[in-house]
């Protein structure tokens, strides 16, 4: 099971979850991750220590996939 | 151990700061001898005077020890600074409790999972002893805490403090350092051209200012600072 969280004040939300043999609960998962990118959140998929990449679309065999906010020089 | 991998991903946020040089090991190296010329020049004038004057007058000496103090102290107020970035306060903490109805602590427990889902074991262990999440890196090892990070450079001699925090203030602790990670995973080269530098200097220097459990988090930076080859002059591109 995959899952689409959010980090938020709450700690994490999970906003969908989806398996690659269920269409339906990924195109579900996929409208929650482009409604949440429309409101500003970008998606990362971490790939282990030192790496991790930056997602438009739903990566199906992605186990999770994390909403983060932009980060600024403080 | 695994490092940062190089990739033509580039982070969105750097669209919001198009004037500055994008990270590489030139701009590390010229960042720090830019420093070091910096503090030359606040410090050097103190250490002229004061010998200066006791050569002139032996009289002065109490006024050249004066002098000395000051050219010790304002490379130490710089290091205190960069200190600062590893300071974990617990202010996002009490928002999120307020926004929610939920303890702090239950959305950092929450928070604090996730981010140990994101780390290897050693990496865990340190976090919980220190509150700083190590991650090693091309450019070296970094210490990340909720609201700035330290760059320990290949050697472990040097280091460069930045401060660079997610912009959503309601995050518990723990959340706001994975939003770090997960930033400089993406692209460490964006990361540390985003992230502000606050100090660049000697190890040893930063140490003395940091608390306990952040110099030891700091030691176990340097030992693997020290096991990164330092990349060639050439070796610029990411």
């Amino acid at each position: 099971m995959s899952q689409l969280i959010r980090m938020d004040h709450t700690g994490h939300s999970t906003l969908a979850e989806w398996t690659s043999g269920d269409a339906a609960s990924a195109l579900a998962a996929a409208a929650a991750l482009r409604e949440q990118l429309e409101e500003g959140w970008f998606a990362v998929v971490s790939e282990g220590p030192g790496r991790a990449r930056q997602v438009r679309e739903l990566p199906l065999d992605a186990p999770l996939v994390i909403l983060r906010r932009p980060i600024a020089g403080g | 151990m695994a490092s940062l991998e190089s990739g033509a991903a580039t982070l969105p946020e750097l669209a919001r700061v198009p004037w500055r040089d994008r990270t590489s090991e030139a701009t590390l190296r010229r960042d720090s001898r830019r420093w070091t010329a910096c503090t030359a020049a606040h410090t050097l004038p103190h250490l002229a005077t004061a010998g200066a004057l006791a050569a002139l007058n032996p009289l002065t000496v109490p006024l050249g020890a004066i002098l000395l103090g000051h050219a010790w102290v304002v490379p130490e107020l710089y290091a205190a600074r960069g200190a600062k970035v590893t300071r974990v306060t617990g202010r996002p903490e009490a928002k999120a409790a307020r926004v929610t109805g939920r303890p702090g602590t239950q959305a950092e427990a929450v928070a604090l999972g996730l981010l140990g889902d994101l780390l290897d074991h050693r990496a865990r262990e340190l976090h919980a002893r220190s509150g700083l999440a190590l991650e090693p890196g091309r450019f070296g090892a970094w210490l990340l805490g909720p609201s700035g990070a330290i760059l320990v450079r290949p050697g472990g001699r040097i280091v460069h403090c930045y401060c660079v925090r997610v912009t959503e203030a309601q995050l518990p602790p723990s959340d706001r350092t994975a939003h770090l990670l997960l930033a400089l995973r993406e692209d460490e080269a964006g990361f540390a051209t985003l992230a502000n530098l606050v100090f660049a200097g000697v190890t040893w220097r930063l140490r003395r200012r940091l608390a306990g459990s952040a110099r030891s988090a700091l030691e176990e930076a340097v030992r693997q600072a020290r096991a990164i080859q330092p990349a060639g002059p050439g070796d610029d591109s990411r």
